[in-house]
């Protein structure tokens, strides 16, 4: 390995709810700039570990580290505020407001203005309200979503409410982004565009990726590194091509969907 | 429609409500000026809690507690001390209430100072709470409150009440109020934070996850909420010049919901409207009760009857109008002038949208 | 304190309780399945008495006749309810609803005053229920011991009802499910109708027994103790009808005995337990006898 410093570390962390072990022993590096896949058949855990990094959950065991930093068991507001993003599996969009609403939002955590300057509309905080407003825009332009900026977010068609979800985690301005299944539901054509978007992103933004998917095409299209879990553990690591021959993942998970690849 | 513009038209309006609440104050008697203040109290308790409950989401039953302690906090504050020396008759007043009197004003303010350090104490532990168990809980409260008041004569003067507040309480105030409560919520819900209690409302794990703090929005909102509430108790209790516990009992929370409901959640102006409609409409049921003869018929009085007819009036609105009367529908000046055009001039206008 | 007291107030307890446990489960059932706290509930548990005791002094019925068809007519009263008020509002945000049951709850109390004067009436007990018991040093009402037997006879009808018949099956699954329920063939109207009809003849029970024991009755006595006895089936596990009953037991029991061991704050009765809900909801707000359910991310 390089020298690079890690810019997420889980240190073996393990989750239990009651009896069951829903992840054991996960251990995972991500390097800046890397966009790995999670991957596993439904119930590994894999949602398990974005619910332990983003502190929805905190491990029975063990730590989770942040460039260097330990934020195990830190609130999930706490975490998006260092730089952590997320998306849902099953979406969740604030569905009543507008779009332009909705990515404006990903910014107040950012938001220097107090209240009292934000009730009373001092020129500070309309500074940086404008700031915002634009910023929301700009991000809305570049996923073509403007046009509908003023649509309630719960009447977009689907593939595009999981766009606007993703960017309203990069109106959060994070460094890390998880994305919980974000090509669930799209058809053919939306997928293809999603993975573009994907990658772009991930340059525009200068993102680290993790992401959970069912669907191989986008694993193996935009990873380079793929982890496998199964049963709370992980059973296999490498790239694409490492992972498509290793048999444990053809056993436990590949084998009914290796004519993707 | 430009920002200026807007401004200029709101000017416009509240000159000329101010001329309006001038010569209603000098003009109409004392009965319709009283519901006229109920109404402009309502308005204030409505939006206060529109703002906790249509905003941010949050049930909260417990709106008579905290006005009850506005209630108090206002009438210990404006009676005189050798007043009060003569009404406490259970237990003799405690220190410093036996000295201290303030103006109006002042006592308003510090009311509703005490109702939002009340819901700053209940909220933080109480705010973890979702749903109905937020609502119970909240009503609990105020009952608790209700309770500790009826148990406490040596500053409530327990269950007899208090009589003899001095009736303060003019259009001047309960307006001026609910125009200023109205003002410092809009202000609110219109910037980064409402729009942080909305995303709370709409969806709790998402507002986390992109960095909304829940705990200090939340109770923000509640103790904001409460201070409102507790000014408006200040306000009640020196328009009908006398308060006992019994007052802010649960169903008076149970009234300022309606109001809400009916106004549609969310809605400022909705709120306002049905404020008014309540109260200006339970007044008017009162002729349903007070006897009638139609030809030799003479119906007798009938107390009750009046409340009967606004339930199953209100069953019927909320039966057959479930988002309300305006849903979440917002007043604008570009709206009003839109639907004026419309039909004045017949004219398509287009909707302006605001950036 | 001595024995005897303590023993007497136990005694008090338990019928208080059961009378709560009567009342709460109308409130748990309801909620089971609708998700919809009832605030009509105790209107209908303040109609009974009146049905009662004008079916004596109206219509000359023998007592226990009234009996029977003060709890019948209270029970049409509450399907009567849930079909005007809740059932058009089945597909509508839970709110509304809310707002409906408040309507009922005013509309109910108001007709009371209405129809029978907001003057409390004193309620007709026949002479059965004014004997008192001796038992060595402990004096007991009839009423008290009438209550808690009547209750528990009707509490294990119901248990029988709900865990024993196909009815009871099919409360139980649309409380699960509505829908799946549909979709496997249960008459989910009739099954709701079902359940509030038991709710509201078990309030019936608990407030002609109410009647007896505090023997006044007017049209705002159903307030309180529905308030609590929806609390009581909070601190059950609401939802769960055997917490429901457990809830009431305890909650009559922790009434008694505060006022018994501490007379001096008995002013405080109602907010000690207001406090006892908001400690149940903070630290386990599935209640007693509740499951645990955590949302999934």
């Amino acid at each position: 390995m390089e020298e690079k410093k890690e810019l997420l570390f889980l240190d073996h962390i393990t989750m239990k709810f009651g009896g069951l072990v829903a992840v054991n022993n996960f251990y995972l590096k991500l390097l800046p700039g890397e966009l790995v896949g999670l991957i596993g058949p439904n119930g590994a855990g894999k949602t398990t570990v974005f619910n332990m990094i983003t502190g929805i959950y905190t491990p029975t065991l063990n730590r989770i580290y942040f460039q260097g930093k330990d934020i195990t068991g830190l609130r999930p507001d706490l975490i998006a505020k260092i730089g952590i993003a997320r998306t849902f599996q099953n979406i969740r969009l604030m569905v009543n407001l507008s779009v332009l609403d909705n990515v404006m939002i990903g910014f107040h955590l950012h938001l220097q203005s107090n209240l009292t300057s934000a009730i009373f509309k001092l020129p500070g905080y309309m500074q940086e309200e404008k700031n915002i407003y634009h910023k929301s825009l700009e991000l809305l332009k570049q996923v073509e979503l403007e046009e509908f900026k003023m649509e309630k977010a719960g009447s977009l068609p689907y593939g595009q409410q999981r766009k606007l979800e993703i960017v309203r985690a990069l109106a959060t301005q994070p460094k890390l982004l998880l994305l919980d299944e974000p090509a669930a539901g799209m058809n053919p054509q939306e997928t293809k565009e999603l993975m573009d978007f994907i990658l772009k992103i991930q340059k525009d933004f200068d993102l680290t990726i993790l992401l959970i998917e069912h669907d191989m095409k986008v694993v193996m299209g935009i990873c380079r590194r793929i982890i496998v879990m199964d049963y709370g553990i992980t059973i296999a690591e490498g790239n694409p091509a490492e992972i498509q021959r290793n048999p444990e993942v053809i056993k436990a998970y590949l084998g009914v969907e290796a004519n993707y690849a | 429609m430009g920002k200026k513009k807007e401004a200029r038209y709101t000017i416009l309006a509240l000159i000329a409500l101010a001329i309006l609440v001038y010569f209603a104050q000098n003009n109409l008697d004392d009965y319709k000026l009283r519901i006229l203040n109920i109404s402009a109290i309502y308005v204030t308790l409505g939006v206060s809690l529109n703002l906790i409950f249509g905003f941010t989401g949050q049930f909260s039953l417990g709106h008579a507690g905290f006005m009850a302690i506005g209630a108090y906090v206002t009438t210990l504050l404006v009676l005189p001390p050798w007043y009060k020396e003569m009404i406490f008759i259970i237990k003799p007043l405690i220190w410093p209430f036996t000295i201290i009197q303030a103006p109006f004003l002042i006592a308003l303010i510090i009311s509703g100072i005490f109702a939002a350090g009340a819901a700053l104490l209940i909220g933080l532990p109480v705010l973890r709470l979702k749903g109905d168990y937020l609502g119970i809980a909240t009503l609990g409260f105020a009952e608790i409150i209700r309770i500790i008041a009826n148990n406490i004569p040596q500053v409530t003067n327990g269950a007899l009440g208090i009589k003899g507040i001095p009736e303060f309480t003019n259009l001047y105030w309960s307006v001026g109020v609910a125009i200023f409560t109205i003002y410092i919520v809009r202000g609110l819900i219109s910037s980064s934070y409402g729009r942080a209690l909305m995303a709370i409302r709409e969806n709790e794990i998402a507002a986390e996850a992109i960095g909304v703090n829940l705990t200090y929005h939340k109770v923000m909102s509640f103790t904001l909420s409460a201070f409102f509430a507790g000014v408006a108790g200040g306000l009640f209790a020196c328009l009908i010049s006398t308060i006992d516990p019994k007052a802010f009992m649960f169903t008076m929370s149970y009234n300022i919901l309606l109001v809400v409901v009916l106004g549609g959640m969310g809605s400022i102006t909705g709120t306002v409207l049905a404020a008014f409609f309540y109260n200006f409409f339970l007044e008017y049921l009162r002729s349903v009760e007070a006897g009638f003869s139609i030809g030799p018929l003479t119906i007798p009085e009938i107390p009750g009857l009046r409340m009967v007819t606004f339930s199953i009036l209100l069953l019927l609105v909320i039966i057959f109008r479930q988002q309300g009367l305006l849903g979440g529908w917002e007043f604008s000046w570009s709206r009003l002038i839109n639907i004026i055009k419309k039909i004045f001039f017949h004219q398509r206008a287009t909707e302006g949208g605001n950036g | 304190m001595s024995l005897n007291l303590i023993l007497q107030n136990l005694a008090n307890g338990l019928s208080l309780g059961s009378l709560y446990a009567l009342i709460s489960i109308g409130y748990t059932m309801v909620y089971g399945i609708l998700r919809l706290i009832n605030f009509a509930h105790g209107e209908i548990f303040m109609l009974a008495p009146y049905f009662l005791y004008y079916g004596v002094l109206i219509f000359h019925l023998p007592w226990w006749a009234s009996f029977l068809v003060a709890i019948l007519l209270t029970a049409v009263t509450g399907i009567v309810s849930e079909r005007v008020a809740y059932r058009p509002l089945r597909e509508a945000p839970r709110i509304s609803v809310l707002i409906s049951a408040i309507g009922v709850s005013y509309f109910l109390q108001n007709l009371a005053i209405v129809v029978f004067s907001g003057i409390p009436k004193s309620f007709h007990r026949p002479n059965f229920f004014k004997t008192i018991f001796q038992f060595g040093e402990i004096r007991i009402q009839s009423t008290l011991i009438a209550s808690v037997i009547v209750s528990t006879i009707f509490l294990i009808i119901l248990i029988y009802i709900i865990y024993k018949t196909k009815t009871g099956l099919a409360m139980r699954s649309i409380s699960v499910d509505i829908e799946t329920s549909r979709l496997m063939g249960v008459n989910v109207n009739r099954t709701i109708s079902f359940t509030f009809a038991i709710g509201s003849a078990l309030a019936a029970v608990g407030g002609i027994l109410w009647g007896l024991r505090f023997p006044q009755i007017y049209p705002l006595m159903g307030m309180m103790p529905g308030l609590k006895a929806f609390i009581a089936a909070v601190v059950g596990g609401i939802g769960n009808v055997p917490g429901a009953m457990l809830g009431g037991f305890l909650l009559g029991m922790v009434e008694i005995l505060y006022v018994a061991f501490l007379p001096a704050l008995s002013g405080y009765r109602d907010a000690f337990v207001f406090s006892i809900l908001i400690l149940i909801l903070l630290f386990r707000p599935e209640g007693i006898l509740g499951k645990k359910v955590q949302e999934k991310v």
